[in-house]
């Protein structure tokens, strides 16, 4: 199985004696956007974070590549040695670093990346695809919309030009017409650098719509798992997530 | 009246490199730590005990107080990496008056006549004030120059990713934990100096004069020149050093008591955090996105280039 990129074996995750995953597993396959729909505390998040090493597991193994980067054996990789593998991480509430201008924020995100000629080709790339941020370079995050944020976050996590894009609910509290604008961003990102991208998100429609294969979590537990096609037209997902 | 001012001129220098220092770690990386006496406490021993004990020169304890202090840094900063704001603040509050209580059961009277610091046969003495400004002056302009080059190098730009966001910092690839205890090692070390000179200019150690309060003036020097800023600490530095002296400087002595000087530095922050909660200068400017070499910009510091007022369109 060379095609898939991201494997997540039959983990669960625990928050002391609650657990928060219960045997997961789901994979992600190389050049696809694969979306995890969910209703609030159902654990999406929590996954994510498993993924990126950030909360420990307690049962289960995650593989990257072949490689199983996550285990319940003490000595798994931390977060910044996954970035170096080429994976990327748009934290939730986006995470931006809020006193800095944003073409300072796209040289962090550049960190691993020592090559300057690289890193300035790099973001003539984000602000000629983001012509957004191009408008605000000098200004301070702080001062950008919502929406700007969000879309400078998803900048700074590609300019380490990343296998896989892992976002957390890109679409938190931003106006639709903002998440129909970021989901089409997210789609391009996808067809033209070849990113496969693995997303999470409550607004089911718009993730289903935008990806090629769904997951659906319900408290810890993977209860659905098709094409994005065929689960906008199942009936269970219609009745409690798309409010058909 | 002319000595004293010099004497608060060579005691403003020490403090001015503890306040680099601190600048480090908590301006840079912003960690809120308080226990910068506890290295200063260190560096001052180390050259106290090797000048004294075992016949070092000045020059040679110097770089030993530094690495002594620097270890120490990193004892402290291991435990205390996954501490944050003021949990860290009391953990290391903690960590140097322990360090200062072991010093003062160790050897309650500390240490007197060290020898006095030597430069190609010439000696540095007490008595002597202007060479001994010069000397302490002459290395906080080098350990400036050094901490702007860190601020503005990789190393610094991610001090200052940890500072703004740890999980965006890890994220982007940045081993905080490394980047912590690195900027911990550098912050104490160059405690450790500080307290090699203080040991030079005074020739004498005392536990006593490494109490808690001294952290609290070094980081009140950072916060009030202006957090993340390398001019504005060491105009803190001269600030609060005047401030802590003015009762003599006005020879009021008798008339003022010692504590008013506390209370005045209290209101001076007080008054600071209302105004301009940013320091007296406010952070400085980032410039990450600068692609001059090292070796230019070095250049560009002396000759204070033309293009930095025009060339900000």
């Amino acid at each position: 199985m060379s095609d898939t990129l991201l494997t997540i074996d039959g983990i669960s995750v625990k928050y002391g004696s609650i657990e928060a995953l219960h045997e997961v597993s789901m994979s992600v396959k190389r050049g696809d956007i694969v979306s995890l729909i969910g209703a609030n505390g159902a654990g999406k998040s929590t996954l994510l974070k498993a993924v990126m090493a950030q909360v420990p597991l307690s049962s289960g193994s995650i593989t990257f590549e072949g490689n199983e980067i996550c285990s319940t054996k003490k000595h798994g990789r931390t977060t910044h040695q996954l970035a170096s593998l080429g994976m990327a991480l748009v934290p939730e509430g986006r995470h931006v670093f809020a006193d800095m201008t944003v073409e300072e924020n796209l040289d962090m995100g550049a960190f691993l990346v020592r090559d300057s000629k690289e890193i300035d080709r790099k973001k003539e790339e984000m602000f000629d695809f983001f012509p957004i941020l191009s408008q605000r370079r000098k200004q301070k995050t702080r001062s950008l919309s919502g929406g700007e944020q969000q879309m400078m976050a998803i900048a700074r996590a590609l300019m380490s030009s990343p296998k896989l894009l892992l976002l957390d609910e890109p679409g938190l509290g931003l106006a639709p017409l903002i998440v129909q604008d970021i989901f089409h961003k997210i789609r391009k990102i996808n067809e033209e650098d070849k990113v496969t991208v693995f997303l999470v998100e409550q607004n089911a429609r718009m993730a289903l719509k935008n990806s090629t294969t769904g997951y659906v979590i319900e408290t810890g537990n993977i209860v659905l798992s098709d094409t994005s096609e065929n689960l906008l037209n199942n009936e269970k997902v219609k009745a409690a997530y798309l409010g058909e | 009246m002319v000595n004293f001012l010099q004497l608060i001129i060579i005691y403003a220098g020490i403090y001015a490199l503890m306040a680099i220092g601190q600048n480090c770690i908590t301006g840079y990386t912003g960690m809120l730590s308080l226990c910068h006496a506890g290295f200063f406490c260190i560096g001052s021993y180390a050259t106290a005990i090797l000048c004294k004990d075992f016949g070092f020169s000045f020059w040679a304890s110097l770089p030993i107080a530094a690495i002594a202090s620097g270890i120490l840094g990193f004892l402290i900063g291991v435990p205390t990496l996954r501490l944050k704001g003021d949990y860290l603040c009391i953990a290391t509050l903690g960590l140097g008056e322990i360090i200062r209580t072991v010093a003062t059961n160790l050897n309650p009277v500390g240490y007197q006549s060290v020898p006095r610091a030597m430069l190609f046969g010439y000696q540095f003495s007490a008595r002597n004030k202007v060479q001994f400004i010069l000397l302490i002056w002459a290395f906080v302009l080098i350990f400036y120059i050094l901490f702007q080059q860190l601020a503005h190098s990789r190393l610094g730009r991610a001090m200052a990713a940890i500072r703004e966001d740890e999980v965006a910092a890890q994220s982007n690839g940045i081993n905080v934990t490394k980047y912590k205890i690195g900027a911990f090692v550098l912050g104490a070390a160059i405690g450790g100096v500080a307290g090699c000179f203080m040991t030079a200019y005074t020739q004498t150690v005392n536990p006593s004069s490494f109490t808690f309060m001294v952290s609290v003036m070094v980081l009140c020097m950072v916060v009030l020149g202006g957090m993340g800023n390398g001019k504005a600490v060491i105009l803190g530095a001269l600030i609060v050093q005047f401030i802590s002296y003015f009762p003599q400087l006005v020879g009021l002595s008798s008339v003022i008591p010692a504590q008013a000087t506390q209370i005045i530095y209290g209101l001076c922050l007080v008054v600071l955090m209302i105004w301009r909660p940013q320091g007296l200068l406010g952070r400085d400017k980032y410039r990450y996105g600068d692609p001059r070499s090292t070796k230019e910009r070095l250049v560009g510091f002396f000759k204070r280039n033309p293009e930095k007022k025009g060339g900000r369109a």
